[in-house]
């Protein structure tokens, strides 16, 4: 019992990182209809850009954000104007592989800068605890699902109560509808791509302090959250968080009371029941979405 | 019709020219490494471990008198990949001669196809019971059979009066063919002394979320923790139980401790990797003949300290050396002659120590130590007699 209680305040706090990552992912999804599979390149490469912060300024890695965030959101800005937007058709397909391209890229550049040894982010809230009756929560878990929540509550703000939520919206419900009514839907997209690769930044960070990570680490990080934002829902921002959590609680859970070689496979067992009785996933909308 | 005769053997002399000039060229030796994916801190030990054998070749005169050329492929630590790059290393560059890739979970496909076209495969990371038990006549490695791995930390522990010595076991592995062969051994020794196990954990090898697996092993409260892993789930293993004030009076993993500065940077600084145990085949330190002068270049071509020399570096240094005295015995680059000699008993010098195959292939002349991280330094602490610092037991609890 002590054990399973164990793994469900693990799969909530480490489910937290993973929400992270996965929202930028359906975000760019809802809005754009495109697939980021460089999303897990880009984690990564926010994970290095923390840690050379620390490294080389000793700037704290949550301060940090303060500056990766902005760099990051400017990188997605760009990436979106220069590989993104001259996409003029087939893009959902053409889109997976301009991402893989930049994953690619991405994973070879940090390859060069920093060689494949394996790095893992420290500081004084990664190996100290706070104790609750007998249980410890190291901080670090903590700060990342706080660092969750507050970011998840600004993009729900944003969404819901700025005009550029509204466009947003608009562009996600119908594209080309929101164009006709005025929204100019390429600069929402260039926002939007900078929004999800920001939150990619801060996803990354909160995964380098948890796990040891090198370049390759993309490969399983972008597995793990294109089940996360298909089991939501694509294009669902609930359903990314709602599945996030999922995912970590069931494989947490599984392998205390099972075996950790069963973890995954339960996970995925659940992922084919739900998307048998609802292929759009948890929270997808059911209706091909148009341009 | 004069002309065409002076044309034709003209030609003809070209050609054999050309032939001869071919057989006086480098020798190319084929090798894939894991230089991406999850072995690629051990690929790359490899790489530099196959470079510097080469360049000590080529700087003394050369193999049977020709430079020595590498032609390196890698393989991103996967299996499949592995055996296309030694499919075409051997039929289309046509190299005449092969290494070993990295780990036992490449070697057994590379030995295969290497088997295929009857070529040698003397490798130094393919060492688990899994690619000595296939029959296959041309596998040679020359560092410790992986099994006995743990072998020198069970013989400690069993060494210890009644009184020190622990009496649970927690075990987490894994699957891997290299480390839970060791694990399950271990397990088996220290059970039929009275050790008793009150965890036991096999994971897969795609696990990126160690912890539910760490906090089993923290609320089995055992005394000692063997750990069945690589670098990255001993990283997550250290810090877990940190986390959770989890004081194990020994922790030993198969790998990971083993990569010097690239292990204690993981796990938060020279301090926190206090106490931490791993086996291993060769230290720099080590008195056997060339590896001190192995030391010595390694520092030249690729600097950091001797601490830093990563293991696998020694052991691909190794598995060159003993190429080439079986080449060099044999005098020639035939295959079948090289297997052969490499069968005959002999005893081969390496940087690791002696080598002599048995028939399978396993050297049973290694030699098995047990390092400790002891104040920043990877000592050797068993067998005594290569002992640079007493053991440090029980682990002191974390920083």
């Amino acid at each position: 019992m002590r054990l399973i209680v164990d793994a469900v305040i693990t799969g909530v706090l480490s489910g937290g990182i993973y929400v992270l990552m996965a929202l930028g992912l359906t975000l760019i999804f809802g809005v754009m209809d495109i697939i980021n599979v460089g999303q897990g390149a880009l984690v990564i490469l926010g994970a290095y850009l923390s840690y050379l912060l620390q490294q080389h300024l000793h700037i704290d890695l949550f301060v940090g954000l303060i500056l990766t965030m902005p760099v990051m959101f400017a990188l997605g800005v760009g990436l979106e104007a220069a590989f993104i937007r001259p996409i003029r058709w087939e893009r959902t397909t053409l889109s997976i592989l301009v991402t893989f391209a930049i994953a690619l890229l991405i994973q070879g550049a940090l390859s060069l800068t920093f060689s494949t040894n394996l790095v893992q982010m420290h500081a004084w809230y990664v190996s100290h605890s706070l104790k609750i009756g007998s249980f410890y929560l190291a901080w670090v878990y903590i700060f990342d699902f706080l660092l969750s929540v507050v970011l998840v509550a600004a993009l729900y703000v944003v969404l819901n109560h700025t005009k550029f939520g509204a466009g947003l919206r608009a562009s996600m419900q119908n594209r080309t509808a929101a164009q006709l009514i005025g929204i100019d839907v390429e600069r929402v997209s260039a926002i939007t791509f900078g929004i999800g690769v920001a939150l990619a930044a801060a996803g990354g960070m909160a995964y380098g302090a948890t796990s040891a990570f090198n370049p390759n680490s993309q490969y399983d990080l972008i597995s793990r959250l294109l089940v996360i934002i298909i089991l939501g829902g694509m294009g669902s921002l609930r359903g990314a968080v709602v599945a996030g959590f999922g995912m970590l609680i069931v494989e947490d859970v599984t392998s205390v009371v099972w075996s950790p070689v069963w973890a995954s496979t339960v996970f995925y067992m659940l992922l084919v029941v739900v998307l048998v009785l609802r292929p759009q996933g948890l929270f997808g909308r059911l209706e091909s979405r148009r341009q | 019709m004069h002309r065409r005769i002076v044309a034709f053997v003209a030609a003809a002399v070209l050609l054999v020219g050309a032939g001869l000039a071919a057989a006086q060229g480098p020798i190319k030796i084929g090798i894939s490494l894991s230089l991406s994916g999850d072995f690629s801190a051990d690929g790359q030990g490899f790489q530099n471990g196959y470079e510097l054998w080469a360049d000590q070749v080529n700087a003394s005169g050369g193999l049977l008198g020709r430079q020595v050329k590498l032609d390196i492929v890698n393989d991103n630590s996967s299996p499949d990949q592995v055996q296309t790059n030694y499919q075409k290393l051997i039929t289309v560059d046509k190299v005449p001669l092969v290494l070993g890739p990295f780990s036992t979970l490449l070697t057994k496909p590379a030995s295969v196809v290497a088997n295929r076209y009857g070529y040698a495969m003397v490798e130094g990371a393919g060492g688990a019971p899994s690619v000595f038990n296939r029959g296959l006549k041309n596998v040679f490695d020359v560092a410790l059979p992986v099994i006995n791995d743990l072998d020198s930390f069970t013989q400690y522990i069993l060494s210890l009066p009644p009184g020190q010595r622990p009496s649970t076991v927690a075990y987490a592995t894994n699957d891997d063919p290299f480390t839970q062969p060791q694990i399950e051994r271990s397990r088996k020794l220290f059970e039929a002394a009275g050790l008793k196990t009150v965890s036991y954990q096999t994971y897969p090898s795609e696990t990126t979320d160690f912890n539910p697996i760490a906090d089993k092993i923290i609320q089995s409260k055992a005394d000692i923790v063997v750990a069945g892993t690589f670098m990255p789930d001993i990283v997550a293993f250290v810090q877990r139980f940190r986390q959770q004030h989890y004081n194990p009076q020994a922790l030993i993993a198969t790998a990971g401790p083993d990569l010097g500065s690239q292990f204690t940077k993981a796990v938060g600084g020279a301090q926190v990797a206090e106490g931490i145990l791993v086996p291993n085949t060769w230290y720099p330190g080590a008195d056997n003949p060339g590896n001190a002068a192995f030391v010595k270049a390694y520092l030249a071509k690729f600097g950091g300290a001797a601490a830093d020399i990563n293991g696998d570096a020694a052991e691909g240094y190794a598995a060159g050396q003993v190429l080439q005295q079986a080449v060099e015995k044999v005098g020639s680059l035939d295959n079948a002659k090289i297997i052969a000699e490499l069968h005959s008993g002999d005893t081969f010098q390496s940087i690791l120590g002696p080598v002599t195959f048995n028939s399978v292939g396993e050297n049973t002349a290694a030699k098995a130590y047990l390092f400790q991280w002891q104040q920043g330094q990877y000592l050797p602490v068993y067998p005594l007699a290569a002992a640079v610092a007493p053991f440090e037991y029980p682990k002191p609890a974390w920083h």
